[in-house]
């Protein structure tokens, strides 16, 4: 049904650290070889050695510059995926009743033997989260590695999404946050998580944390040179003026 | 919005064949002559042409029946209710009409409101889309109707005229002015409905507007995708202009012309301004989509 749940008993997501991110795309990589072979079709490339390589991707990294009023600009790598909103628009307005949100973990999921391609859902996400692949010709999209998180078979320490495993730096991270006492509740409480568009009314499942506040120098060194060049003391400092008396 | 072709033809005919199936069943045009055998046959044909056309915008047709199922809460599921219903009850009305003779107004006037509703059903798989605000924010369910019901009334004259029963140059003049009036009443309110109007930004987008302005610095690939080819088509100024005048010539100005050249020649330059009148809304419809900018493509860098 394309009815959303009245409400849903945990609301996976991830928290994604924008301060800690250093947009070395590690997470896109393994979210597309984890979800290439495991849920549904594989996230399949068209010409992708060629000279217009295009294909499905669940996960993609944006950088993006940030010009504060009166500071150098900053640098943010922001990785973008499904925010499994608990107003999924992408939901209601599916035809055919193949994507859904489950009522007890929030996870937005298309079932592949029900969609027709239409595309509506993409239309309907602000997000760009669903991507029709063209090989299969079914809506692709985040399943917070619904294969994983569940799955008896692999080791406990790999039940989390393929990108939150991958992440060399720890800036993403998995949990229940409609627990206020987990620890991705408690992440976005003490780093004020925002959501992504908060105008459109989806209420985003995901939080990002903004990078933290840069400090700034009051006052600046007057003379950079004589820092790298400290004048020497000592013995080197009778040497040094020893030889200048000479020269 | 990427414009495809096969949802250009899909609105423009079914919306006039409904609008047709609407008239006829609210009980315009005579028992006599060719009439009802032209009339019902247009009628069926166009619509039925046209939600043929849909499916060519769908990746898995062979899904297609799936999307009765949904009625309860997507727009795009009640239009494809609406519109069987409406083919059903239209093929009942005409089959005792063409074969018995008898026209049931009460038939006529469910099925009527049958196709209005689904036009109004295929306006609003638009109207809901809060990520197009050129959709969402203008009266898009009054463009539709609009252009509709007006086509449809056309249609009507068209379909008299050829039948040898007459056909008013004073009801094409009205039906003209009714489609071009929607249109020219929605581009109005529809002007500068850009992707950011509805208060969408970069930094709404990233949520990083407390820290200053956001632009791309570096998009993640290279190459293009299905979210830049579907939702950040870009039309070309001079492309646009031109196809707004088309749209005008073709869909109004000719048809009058044409209406008004059938008073001196006779009513069969009807259906030739019927086609003209076609060509300029599928311009229109064309830019509907063309025009329209998709808050999504906020991330790629899009303004």
């Amino acid at each position: 049904m394309t009815t959303l749940p009245e409400s849903t008993e945990k609301k996976l997501g991830l928290v994604i650290d924008l301060d800690i991110c250093v947009g070395c795309h590690a997470c896109a990589v393994s979210c597309k070889e984890w979800n290439t072979g495991g849920y549904g079709a594989p996230l399949s490339d068209q010409d992708p050695y060629g000279e217009d390589p295009t294909g499905t991707w669940l996960n993609r990294i944006h950088t993006y510059e940030v010009q504060p009023e009166d500071a150098p600009a900053q640098i943010v790598h922001f990785p973008r995926s499904c925010l499994h909103c608990e107003d999924a628009p992408c939901v209601t307005v599916c035809p055919t009743g193949a994507s859904y949100k489950r009522a007890e973990d929030g996870i937005v999921l298309v079932n592949e033997d029900a969609c027709m391609g239409c595309g509506l859902c993409a239309w309907a996400c602000p997000y760009g989260a669903r991507e029709l692949d063209a090989a299969a010709g079914v809506m692709k999209k985040c399943t917070l590695c619904v294969d994983r998180i569940y799955n008896e078979h692999i080791p406990e320490e790999e039940r989390k999404p393929a990108c939150v495993r991958s992440c060399p730096a720890g800036a993403r991270h998995f949990g229940d946050l409609g627990d206020p006492d987990s620890d991705v509740s408690k992440l976005v409480a003490e780093r004020g998580g925002v959501d992504l568009m908060p105008e459109q009314g989806t209420k985003p499942v995901n939080q990002y944390l903004p990078p933290r506040p840069k400090d700034s120098m009051d006052t600046p060194p007057l003379n950079l040179a004589d820092m790298a060049e400290p004048a020497p003391s000592g013995m080197l400092g009778w040497l040094d003026k020893a030889l200048e008396r000479l020269g | 919005m990427h414009p495809a072709p096969s949802i250009i033809v899909f609105t423009v005919l079914s919306g006039l064949g409904l609008g047709l199936m609407a008239w006829i069943g609210l009980g315009f045009g005579p028992a006599t002559g060719a009439f009802p055998w032209v009339a019902c046959i247009l009628a069926l044909g166009i619509t039925g042409f046209g939600g043929v056309a849909s499916a060519g915008h769908l990746a898995r047709p062979d899904r297609a029946w799936r999307a009765f199922s949904q009625w309860r809460s997507s727009w795009l599921s009640r239009e494809a209710c609406l519109m069987i219903a409406t083919i059903g009850l239209f093929a009942i009305y005409a089959a005792l009409w063409l074969l018995w003779g008898t026209r049931i107004w009460l038939l006529g006037a469910v099925m009527a409101a049958l196709a209005v509703a689904t036009v109004y059903a295929t306006a609003m798989i638009y109207a809901q889309l809060k990520t197009v605000p050129r959709w969402s924010s203008a009266p898009t369910p009054t463009m539709f109707l609009g252009v509709g019901l007006g086509g449809g009334y056309l249609t009507l004259q068209a379909v008299l005229a050829i039948s040898g029963v007459g056909g008013s140059v004073l009801g094409m003049v009205a039906a003209l002015a009714v489609t071009m009036l929607s249109i020219a009443h929605w581009r109005q309110k529809a002007r500068g409905l850009n992707r950011d109007a509805d208060g969408s930004t970069l930094e709404t987008a990233t949520g990083l507007g407390d820290i200053g302005k956001v632009r791309l610095l570096e998009p993640p690939h290279t190459g293009t995708n299905y979210l830049l080819k579907e939702m950040a088509y870009q039309v070309g100024r001079n492309r646009s202009e031109q196809l707004v005048r088309a749209g005008w010539v073709l869909g109004g100005a000719l048809p009058l012309l044409l209406a008004g050249l059938a008073l001196l020649i006779g009513g069969w330059v009807l259906p030739l301004a019927l086609l003209c009148h076609i060509a300029g809304m599928m311009a229109f419809r064309w830019l509907f989509f063309a025009e329209a900018e998709h808050v999504q493509a906020l991330y790629y860098g899009r303004g």
